[in-house]
């Protein structure tokens, strides 16, 4: 029986090496951000960086329907003030209502509210941009910067990696290729829905100026938003990381005493 | 053992108490075992060993014990307000609109909110009643100090006794109380004048024009909610 | 369900309910004297893992009923309502969602279990098949659980699983029509999922107790696979086995704390993080991993109906195996030429859900074919063959021999 296991897991390995090689889309470049890991945490100035290229650039299409102007506030996240939020959330109108009369009105957000919609409904946000811009409050949990089954069990998904790869990943394509570009999209060899992508590069260097004065190249701000983007599709990845290690000491205390405790219980009968 | 403190004392009896338990338990065990199945003894076994072996059956017990209260409190947890529930939404409400006479039920928190504008008379009648009067002489409002009395000026805010705000969840048991209404009149206290008030259809409980319990089973005056006046006419409840 | 127990109550309290309500003595006889084969090995301590998985998804989900809401509009953002606002949500829902796949991952270890000690063999046939059943109630609820969330994997998920009913000659397109409660997967098709996937574990809990039942009147098998002689070949079930599954358990959770909290989104797949969208299917559909060795053999059959057909035999056939396997050694450990078998046997299963994870295309698809043709030759044709043709190892005289036996090199063994 023990034999058997080991050949399984042997074989297993075996079949995990060969998914390492899977096609598809370029894998995401395989940059390194503080929250990965056992231990990793978010980098509290990265994520009000990465919030405002997000506010200045992305939210002008994207929504981000899961998270309310609150969570900025939250344990774990960008650990705005709690007036910091309420002034940013002000900055965003919401359409709210209706009112005694039945109408409805704009009013400034509330730290309340959840993000507002750059569209008021998908058809809406296709007119105006030739596919739905999707949802980003879990985009970094939706889509894979690699593949094979031991690659995701130690590096991750690569979900903020491949949204830093597409915002870099704009290129010029081949003479070539141009000929098959289609109308109204830009080449993306980092797209994992083959290539050509619907959205303009959206970031150039120096397009959003950050106030703690940290470097706004197009690749320092796409590491930031897409590590804001790591915190918004998981808010609690400090606490379960925190959660999970006291857990584990706790078991793995609990799992010495009980091992002792079996063996004082067998001590007397041949087994 | 002499131990002085009660509450070290308390625990050094339960521990000696465990002890005996788990002793005369686990003798127990090895006694059907001996008599059922003939096979091994544990009286070989020295006292020292057995105190160990109740030690560690103990120290196992108390710290799976531990973890099993540790992990019971997110299941308890869960059912408290949630952070959505907790940060839910104040209201703006403009009081212009509300005719003298004229109360507007809004929903605030899941629960209705009344907002009365008072005519003259029914906040003469309000000021007029003595606090030895009242069921319930506590201001019940969110805005005034604890320890308030129940006087007409301390169940309103800023002084603006014409605007009555107040959560319309009856202290008894948590119905609507019906507001007075030239159709359906009813004399609050008696013997005074017939100026309106709150009626609960479900159990009696009568309250005064300043929301203040009066009569009936209800133990509180209806309980005025944190609001603030952001203009002379609009104020945010919450 | 046995004789008269031995218990005597020592209270007169106690003397009088158990006149009226033996379930003292019960519990007692079933839970705590049981006699129990002195020789388990820990693969014999996934029965107790599965009863407390079993257990933990029951809590853990009807909490999370407490938050959830089976309507196609609300379903996504509800689940993520749990994740982001609910006290502990992102706790109780990964504990959930990764306590199906501890489920399976104990399941599986405790069939294979079953099929290298023999555990299938008379007279424990019923014990064998009660828990084939047990396991298919499993694989429902956990295809039920996983359309919940009404991500893309979830929809598409459920469109193609029930569109397999459509294979049924002549009434299929009806069945299915049936099973959706409209002519796709919809709002009526996550309501009725949501209440069987609430009714389906109270099921499973009756399984196992007939499960129980059924194992407690042969009683446990054991690594030799020879029959209980004696009391000398047994201990009682408390507190020999309470001690050692505990210890099993507390170990078996730390590798689920490792995933919960660690590597909550490794089993699952991140498409299902994008809500449901009836319009658009996704590039590379798979079922959640437990399900990729029967997805495989579906897909290794280039026919719809005949393809349905393979894969569910190939779960059905489990129920034959007390017959197809004609050995007259119950336990794999005497079986020179089956243990080699077996582990490839149990290497082509693994391979078939590597080969499910795979788009069909190219190499894959024959593979898929062989693979597929060999788990079904290892029924039909190696182990009727193999018990017939196989000359068995000799067997110990009984347990208690047994385990002398293999004591003895220690005894030998200058003293530390």
């Amino acid at each position: 029986m023990k034999k058997f296991a080991t050949l399984l897991i042997a074989g297993m390995t075996l079949f995990g090496g060969a998914a390492l090689a899977e096609e598809g889309a370029k894998p995401a470049k395989g940059i390194n951000y503080s929250f990965e890991g056992p231990f990793g945490k978010f980098d509290r100035a990265q994520l009000q960086r990465g919030y405002k290229v997000y506010k200045e650039v992305c939210s002008n299409c994207h929504s981000m329907k899961l998270l309310s102007f609150r969570n900025l506030a939250d344990k774990g996240g960008p650990s705005f003030t709690v007036e910091q939020v309420k002034a940013l959330a002000a900055s965003f109108t919401v359409h709210d209502g209706p009112d005694t009369k039945g109408d409805m009105f704009d009013r400034p957000g509330l730290a309340s509210d959840v993000f507002p919609s750059p569209y008021a409904n998908p058809e809406a946000a296709a007119a105006a941009n030739g596919a739905v811009p999707p949802d980003l409050t879990l985009i970094t949990k939706a889509r894979e910067g690699w593949h094979g089954t031991f690659n995701q069990l130690w590096n991750g998904i690569g979900g903020p990696q491949y949204v830093y790869s597409l915002l870099t990943g704009y290129e010029e394509p081949s003479a070539e290729l141009e000929k098959e570009k289609p109308e109204g999209k830009y080449y993306n060899p980092y797209f994992q829905a083959g290539s050509w992508i619907s959205m303009p590069p959206p970031l150039a260097d120096g397009l959003v100026t950050f106030d703690d004065g940290a470097p706004n190249t197009t690749a320092d701000m796409a590491k930031d938003v897409s590590a804001f983007l790591a915190w918004t599709a998981e808010p609690k990845m400090e606490e379960r990381k925190q959660t999970g290690f006291e857990v584990l000491i706790y078991l793995a205390v609990l799992a010495g005493l009980m091992y002792f405790v079996k063996k004082k219980t067998w001590a007397n009968v041949a087994h | 053992m002499h131990v002085r403190h009660p509450v070290a004392r308390l625990i050094a009896e339960a521990v000696s108490k465990t002890h005996r338990s788990e002793r005369r338990g686990f003798t127990r065990v090895t006694h059907i075992y001996d008599k059922e199945f003939g096979e091994v003894s544990t009286a070989d076994h020295a006292p020292t060993d057995v105190n160990r072996r109740d030690f560690l059956f103990i120290a196992t017990g108390a710290v799976a014990a531990v973890g099993g209260a540790l992990v019971a409190w997110p299941f308890i947890n869960q059912m408290n307000p949630d952070a959505a529930v907790l940060a839910l939404a104040s209201i703006d409400v403009d009081l212009a609109p509300i005719a003298e006479g004229q109360a507007v039920t809004f929903k605030w928190r899941g629960n209705p909110l009344i907002v009365r504008h008072r005519t003259k008379p029914e906040i003469e009648a309000a000021k007029a009643v003595k606090m030895e009067e009242l069921k319930d002489n506590v201001a019940r409002n969110a805005n005034a100090k604890n320890g308030d009395l129940a006087t007409d000026e301390n169940r309103v805010v800023g002084g603006k006794a014409e605007y009555l705000v107040m959560l319309g969840v009856c202290t008894h048991l948590g119905c609507v109380p019906d507001g007075a209404n030239p159709s359906r009149e009813f004399a609050v206290v008696e013997g005074a004048t017939k100026t309106g008030g709150w009626f609960c259809p479900c159990h009696g409980s009568q309250y005064d024009t300043a929301g203040r319990i009066r009569k009936g089973p209800a133990p509180e005056n209806l309980a005025v909610p944190q609001y603030a006046y952001l203009s002379d006419t609009k104020i945010r409840v919450g | 369900m046995s004789g008269p127990n031995k218990y005597q109550p020592t209270s007169a309290f106690g003397k009088w309910f158990h006149e009226r309500l033996p379930i003292v003595g019960f519990a007692k006889d079933h839970m705590l004297d049981f006699p129990t084969p002195k020789n388990l090995n820990y693969w014999y301590t996934f029965g107790g893992i599965l009863a407390v998985m079993l257990v933990v998804q029951i809590i853990t989900g009807i909490v999370l009923v407490m938050h959830y809401t089976p309507q196609t509009d609300l379903a996504f953002n509800s689940v993520e309502h749990i994740m982001r606002d609910v006290n502990y949500g992102w706790l109780l829902r990964y504990m959930h969602m990764n306590g199906a796949s501890m489920f399976f991952i104990a399941v599986y270890i405790h069939m294979f279990r079953g099929m290298y000690y023999g555990s299938y063999k008379a007279p424990r046939e019923v014990l064998w098949m009660l828990g084939v059943i047990i396991y298919l109630v499993m694989m429902a609820t956990a295809f039920m659980g996983y359309v919940l969330p009404w991500g893309q994997m979830s929809f598409w998920g459920a469109k193609v699983i029930t569109n397999l009913f459509s294979a049924i000659p002549f009434v299929g397109d009806t069945v299915t029509t049936w099973l959706w409660g409209g002519y796709s997967v919809d709002n009526p098709t996550l309501n009725r999922f949501f209440s069987l996937h609430y009714l389906l574990p109270f099921v499973l809990a009756g399984l196992v107790a007939l499960h129980i039942w059924a194992l407690h009147v042969p009683g446990n098998t054991n690594p030799t696979g020879i029959n209980i002689k004696g009391p000398q070949d047994t201990v009682p079930f408390h507190p020999y086995y309470t001690m050692k599954d505990a210890f099993a358990i507390v170990v078996f959770f730390m590798f689920y704390a490792l995933f919960v909290f660690y590597g909550p989104n490794y089993m699952g797949d991140a498409v299902n993080y994008v809500p449901a969208n009836p319009l658009v299917t996704p590039a590379h559909i798979k079922p959640e991993w437990y399900y990729l060795p029967f997805y495989a053999i579906l897909r290794s059959v280039p026919d719809k109906l005949f393809g349905v057909i393979a894969m569910f035999s190939s779960i059905l056939i489990l129920l034959a195996l007390p017959w197809l396997d004609t050995s007259k050694v119950r336990s794999g450990n005497y079986r020179p030429i089956f243990k080699g078998f077996f582990v490839v046997f149990a290497i082509v299963c693994v391979a078939l859900g590597f080969i499910g994870s795979k788009p069909p295309e190219g190499s894959y698809v024959v593979w898929g074919r062989i693979l597929t043709a060999y788990y079904f030759i290892h029924f039909l044709v190696i182990l009727p063959l193999l018990g017939l043709l196989e000359t068995p190892n000799p067997l110990p005289a009984s347990i208690a021999d047994d385990v002398l036996a293999k004591k003895k090199p220690m005894m030998l063994a200058p003293a530390e």
